[in-house]
């Protein structure tokens, strides 16, 4: 039968479909559903792990003792688990292991565009990218099927348009695929360096085997046969694209796109008259078919960064026929519309810290994750982003090159058990007077409420032990920690004050759930009362979607759907105009 | 031939409910169907989008601009920022409740004025009604996506009122579907 699935939900029954045994990953969009999804199908372990590097080395443990297994995350997550990547290559696998990450081409939710086929050629395994739901279920199956005769893990690549777009899936029954328990080899799993070299030469000999089977398995790659004579080699969604808007190019699609098939590159070259590589990403493929011998064009026409949308393929076509694209632009009435960015919801507990902080003259070094957003006005309280743990490990490098501010590090609680924890250490071990925070909403907000260690519930529902941040801390060295309710911005305040002014390391921890996790509000709706309102607009300071003005002669008002009661907006007006 | 369907909102309206539910009747009346989501913020203010394809022969689950036969939004601004996906002589079919976002309550930019005039010189072929406030008579307002539903139906004329229907009650909870099926008719009529 078949279903409309999402690339995350297929991929997630293609796992099941392929008798995987045990999976393990770590929430980023657009990859979060796949796991969320996998971890419902019977007979499957499945988790969140504490970070990508974490999931990775587990899924490898899984796969030597002879359970099919993959791991989930967002491009940046392979950063992560690259050490192990790597190394994993040399030592190979047992039972299949696929590594399915999600890239985000125009940064719909992310902080970088990075192109994961570069980690497929840099730890030198397969890569096979999907465009649909469909293939994301066949491609899961058949990179099983890879792997295991490689015993080399796979790398399977998709993009928020392929997480994110749904397609009728063909299903089938799961097929269980036994090995047998794990029997110690050392020279092929202890990569010490008398063996890794041996292991090294391996590698090659491994790729140029595949290069000649990802040119005989035609499974993997389709043609389009049509009128024109321009051939165009494109990979992944981008492939589909290309389907609709050069409705009459003959177009080759990959699916195990790196190590490339060469000879079958060079058999549609010859057939074509004009070759084109349309690649969303880096020029990988393109310099690749370049490097063959063949004339190509490709990033001399068509965009470097970005999604490849429809309309940007469309004037790609356009540029390479001399014409003019004819594509709409955007209403001349919709110029001046006021945008809509992503915002703290109403009754965000990380609005009363960041409020709190706004008080002050600090440096704030933030983090990945909703807290994020508390560097939009009229918050503007984050001053620097890196990557997952960089809240604290700033913090701590620009106290120790003079910052005569006070320095403020803000991780939220799954960053903190991700990678802030090393960063909180290394305050303490070489005496930083940094002031650390956690914004601990209990839960993993951004990616959609996933459990983590501190919240005493695995992805699978069961009980467990809850971390305790503080335990942690303490642990690391840390002495002078105060937890606050962010939502008493008096309190909040005063903890900053004597935190701040601290020569030693502390750490803030702002605690209460995530407003969107609680499903409640936390009191009745607050209304101001315009008799008492002086419009001195204090309370729009707290950058509250629920407290509405539409001009500025206008006073504000609360939007009773919007507003969860949690009072902070009561508590900033000089005026006694705000009640509930 | 293929159906391109553009629907958008703010997050929390229920736009990618209201894809499903397309997607779906599209499905049982016998369609190739694509839905492709743009959420990642959705519940954080953020605009959200969402488009339907259905047909033949569907590859790309993207539309082009200036392809879709029908343009549906929950907020009337959002249906201008999307405007110029609507091919010439598609339909417009947009709610005109106004969503103020805090760019504008904190004075970086301003809510347009006269949005009706702008939405009728925008949209030749217009339907412009308070969907919000037919849901709240009908008793919950978080049913305007439903609404917007039946108001749009009739240019999807390939898909029966019993695929609809059929639809509605594959997509929703029992205990909303009676109000649902309710609110769907409602909005065919408005």
């Amino acid at each position: 039968m078949r279903q409309l699935f999402s690339g995350n939900e297929a991929i997630a029954r293609g796992a099941w479909e392929a008798g995987v045994k045990t999976a393990f990953g770590y929430p980023g969009t657009p990859s979060t559903e796949i796991l969320e999804n996998f971890a419902r199908y019977p007979d499957v372990y499945a988790e969140w792990s504490p970070n990508e590097k974490v999931a990775l080395e587990a899924a490898v443990g899984a796969s030597l003792a002879g359970a099919r297994s993959f791991v989930t995350m967002k491009h940046v997550g392979l950063n992560v688990a690259a050490d192990p990547l790597m190394t994993l290559s040399y030592i190979g696998v047992r039972a299949g292991l696929l590594i399915v990450v999600a890239d985000d081409p125009g940064q719909h939710s992310s902080q970088t565009e990075q192109d994961t086929r570069h980690y497929a050629r840099l730890a030198k395994v397969p890569i096979v990218e999907p465009g649909h739901a469909g293939e994301c279920r066949e491609y899961m199956i058949r990179a099983f099927e890879l792997s295991e005769k490689y015993c080399c893990p796979v790398i399977l690549r998709t993009t928020t348009c392929v997480s994110h777009s749904r397609f009728l899936t063909d299903t089938a029954e799961r097929q269980e695929h036994p090995f047998p328990p794990f029997a110690p080899n050392p020279s092929q799993y202890v990569p010490l360096p008398v063996w890794g070299r041996k292991l090294r030469v391996k590698i090659e000999e491994r790729l140029d085997a595949q290069v000649a089977d990802n040119a005989a398995d035609l499974a993997w790659h389709r043609e389009f046969t049509r009128q024109s004579d321009l051939g165009i080699i494109s990979s992944g969604v981008t492939a589909l694209h290309c389907l609709d808007v050069f409705p009459e190019a003959t177009i080759l699609k990959l699916g195990w796109s790196w190590p490339f098939p060469d000879d079958l590159l060079r058999a549609f070259a010859a057939k074509v008259k004009r070759l084109i590589v349309i690649e969303e990403g880096d020029p990988i493929l393109e310099e690749h078919v370049r490097a063959l011998g063949l004339e190509a064009e490709g990033k001399n026409v068509v965009p470097r960064t970005g999604e490849l949308t429809p309309a940007r393929l469309a004037l790609v076509k356009a540029a390479l026929e001399g014409q003019d694209a004819n594509l709409p632009a955007p209403l001349p009435s919709a110029a001046d519309l006021p945008t809509r960015p992503p915002i703290l919801c109403a009754g965000c507990p990380h609005r009363g810290i960041f409020y709190a902080l706004a008080q002050f003259d600090v440096v704030v070094t933030g983090d990945i994750g909703c807290y994020s957003l508390g560097v939009f006005p009229p918050l503007s309280r984050t001053d620097v982003v890196l990557c997952m743990g960089g809240g604290f490990t700033m913090a701590h490098g620009m106290t120790k090159a003079g910052e005569t501010r006070p320095v403020v590090g803000i991780v939220g609680d799954s960053t903190f058990f991700h990678s802030g924890i090393t960063g909180l250490l290394n305050i303490v071990y070489n005496r930083s007077p940094a002031t650390c925070i956690v914004v601990d909403n209990r839960t993993t907000a951004m990616t959609g409420h996933q459990e983590h260690p501190g919240t005493g519930c695995t992805l699978q529902g069961e009980k467990t032990a809850s971390a305790s941040i503080e335990a942690i801390a303490r642990a690391c060295g840390v002495t002078r920690i105060q937890v606050v309710n962010p939502y008493d911005i008096a309190e909040t305040t005063r903890a900053l004050k004597e935190e701040l002014s601290a020569q030693e390391p502390s750490l803030i921890i702002s605690r209460a759930p995530c407003i969107l996790k609680e499903k409640k509000a936390i009191g009745k709706p607050y209304a101001i009362e315009p008799q008492k309102c002086k419009n001195c607009r204090a309370c729009l300071k707290l950058g509250c979607p629920a407290i509405e003005a539409a001009d500025k002669r206008t006073k504000p008002t609360i939007n009773p759907q919007l507003c969860t009661g949690c009072s902070m907006c009561a508590q900033v007006c000089r005026f006694d105009a705000i009640s509930s | 031939m293929n159906r391109n369907i553009v629907l958008c909102g703010v997050g929390g309206q229920g736009i990618l409910l209201s894809a499903k539910i397309i997607a779906s009747a599209a499905e049982l009346t016998g369609f190739e169907v694509t839905t492709h989501e743009i959420h990642g913020m959705a519940q954080r203010g953020g605009s959200v989008t969402a488009q339907i394809r259905y047909g033949r022969n569907v590859h790309s689950p993207l539309i082009l601009e200036g392809q879709a036969d029908v343009l549906a939004s929950l907020e009337a601004c959002e249906a201008l920022r999307f405007g110029h996906y609507l091919r010439p002589g598609g339909l417009a079919v947009v709610s005109s409740q106004r969503l103020i976002p805090v760019t504008v309550s904190t004075g970086q930019a301003r809510y347009p004025e006269n949005l009706d005039k702008r939405l009728q010189q925008a949209f030749p072929r217009l339907i412009l009604r308070d969907f919000c406030a037919l849901a709240s008579g009908l008793g919950d307002v978080r049913m305007s996506n439903t609404i917007m539903l039946g108001a749009l139906a009739a240019e999807l004329a390939e898909i029966t009122t019993e695929t609809w229907n059929e639809a509605i009650k594959l997509c929703l909870k029992p205990a909303f579907l009676n109000s649902n099926l309710a609110a769907f008719q409602a909005g065919a009529k408005a």
